[in-house]
């Protein structure tokens, strides 16, 4: 038995609604727990005292939402999370990827970057970043900007470093950055061959046939449907056998595009596209 | 059983509970260790525990009660359907949720509380899908996570129990909850045991 909706369920779909129609952003499909709660933290800091109220506001003063899309998206993210995932892209990906003479690979949501630098940082020591390149994507513009500029906190360093190991690195970790612009400055060879580019997994089609996908922590946002979409995307992009790299609580199992990739890092979810 | 006393009467009469989530902190395992064996063979309510536990250390909640409950004891994945009768804890490092269509799902945002996953986000989500049908129990914790949540629980006229603060391994996180929700029933944890199997029939 289904309870019938609060009036601040009412306005969060009249609002993504809105969204939508207004500035082409689709929210509609995320799932709606943590939305409503980032709405909520949105409204409060942008003095509404009403989602419906937030709508109006958002409608009317692009400015508006271009702070609301601050709240929409969800840029947490750093550098080697999970090192035991970017030890296997090294030990099990890698090995394959080196076969081809070009290389393209696609994070999709890169959000503020960290996860591009990390993969090109694999590359570099693997001697495949020369041949590469990587697309790199997400909806929020100012979140693509501080990917572009690549300077991470420094108090992040820390962390970042001991992951970095975790995950084989075997240099020192402050050999690809400089202190500079009160943040860590990451050394700009790395970004030399990525594409840092606005494209929606929700309303926007592929765009190149790529080797790899790395899409972290993405899909957990959205809901079945949408993630069924994405997946097709994925599928549609993916040559021959490539390889499709997930968050570590995520699956695809509850998918119609489940049988069309084939875990080989389980723990990591790291798949491959199923041959014909 | 003995007499059960009046207020858990009342406080369960005419209610119908589909849920049911548990949230702790410090001394929780323990608590639940003592606790989750007095759920019945044949329970109708699904359960949901969510502990504060440290994130970069892998969860063996679901393997550790596996064993000891006669429930299937799972841990909760993301779009995977809640359901009735199993036993389901929270992974670490992701904040997790129950959607309005009754699947779980995981989130990334910054922790609350400094906790991730955070018993307010779960308790808060649940009381949206669940509404009356959610039961809500916070136990020990030197935190005061947990505590909007019973609020947002009691809110949208679920049950809310609430561990005796005095007994409590620490008293920090019952206590605010109880500042917070005016819950329905603090019991002590000998009494929540002898509550959990009443959630099924009533």
């Amino acid at each position: 038995m289904k309870k019938p909706p609060d009036d601040i369920d009412i306005e969060l779909r009249m609002l993504v609604e809105a969204v939508y129609l207004k500035y082409n952003y689709d929210f509609r499909d995320y799932t709606g727990a943590s939305q409503k709660r980032r709405v909520v933290v949105a409204m409060r800091a942008m003095e509404c005292e009403t989602v419906s109220e937030l709508q109006a506001k958002v409608l009317r003063r692009p400015e508006a939402f271009a702070q609301l899309l601050q709240y929409l998206t969800i840029p947490v993210t750093e550098m080697f999370r999970d090192p035991e995932f970017y030890a296997a892209v090294r030990s099990q990906v890698m090995p394959h990827l080196e076969t081809y003479p070009s290389l393209k690979l696609w994070v999709a949501g890169c959000s503020t970057g960290e996860e591009v630098y990390s993969l090109a940082i694999l590359l570099h020591e693997e001697g495949l970043l020369g041949r590469s390149i990587i697309y790199a994507t997400d909806i929020n513009p100012v979140s693509l900007d501080a990917a572009r500029r690549g300077v991470f906190p420094l108090d992040r360093m820390r962390l970042y470093t001991e992951n970095y190991h975790k995950a084989g690195g075997k240099r020192a970790f402050s050999d690809y950055y400089t202190a500079a612009y009160g943040g860590a400055l990451f050394e700009r060879s790395l970004v030399e061959n990525v594409t840092f580019a606005d494209h929606s997994l929700a309303t926007d089609t592929v765009f190149s046939e790529t080797h790899f996908i790395s899409c972290r922590n993405v899909m957990i946002y959205f809901n079945r449907r949408l993630q069924n979409r994405v997946l097709g995307l994925f599928h549609e992009s993916l040559c021959h056998r490539g390889f499709l790299a997930l968050g570590s609580k995520e699956s695809i199992d509850f998918s119609s595009h489940a049988k069309h990739f084939e875990p080989i890092a389980r723990r990591e979810k790291i798949f491959r596209k199923a041959g014909q | 059983m003995n007499a059960l006393p009046d207020a858990v009467i009342e406080a369960l009469s005419s209610r119908r509970i589909e849920a049911v989530v548990i949230g702790a902190s410090a001394g929780g395992v323990d608590a639940l260790v003592d606790l989750l064996p007095a759920l019945p063979k044949i329970f109708g309510p699904a359960t949901i525990c969510i502990l504060h536990v440290p994130a970069d250390r892998e969860s063996r909640l679901a393997e550790l009660f596996a064993s000891r409950l006669a429930l299937p004891v799972r841990e909760a994945m993301d779009k995977g359907a809640v359901e009735p009768g199993t036993v389901y804890f929270a992974g670490p490092g992701y904040h997790l949720s129950i959607e309005d269509d009754r699947v779980f799902s995981l989130s990334c945002e910054p922790p609350v509380h400094y906790a991730r996953p955070a018993i307010d986000v779960l308790m808060e989500s649940a009381a949206d899908a669940y509404g009356p049908a959610l039961a809500g129990i916070l136990l020990t914790g030197a935190n005061i996570d947990g505590a909007a949540g019973m609020q947002k629980i009691r809110q949208c006229g679920g049950l809310t129990v609430v561990q005796d603060p005095r007994e409590a391994q620490a008293a920090t996180m019952p206590r605010e909850a109880i500042r917070r929700c005016d819950a329905h029933l603090v019991l002590s944890l000998a009494a929540i045991r002898e509550l959990l199997p009443l959630l099924e029939t009533t």
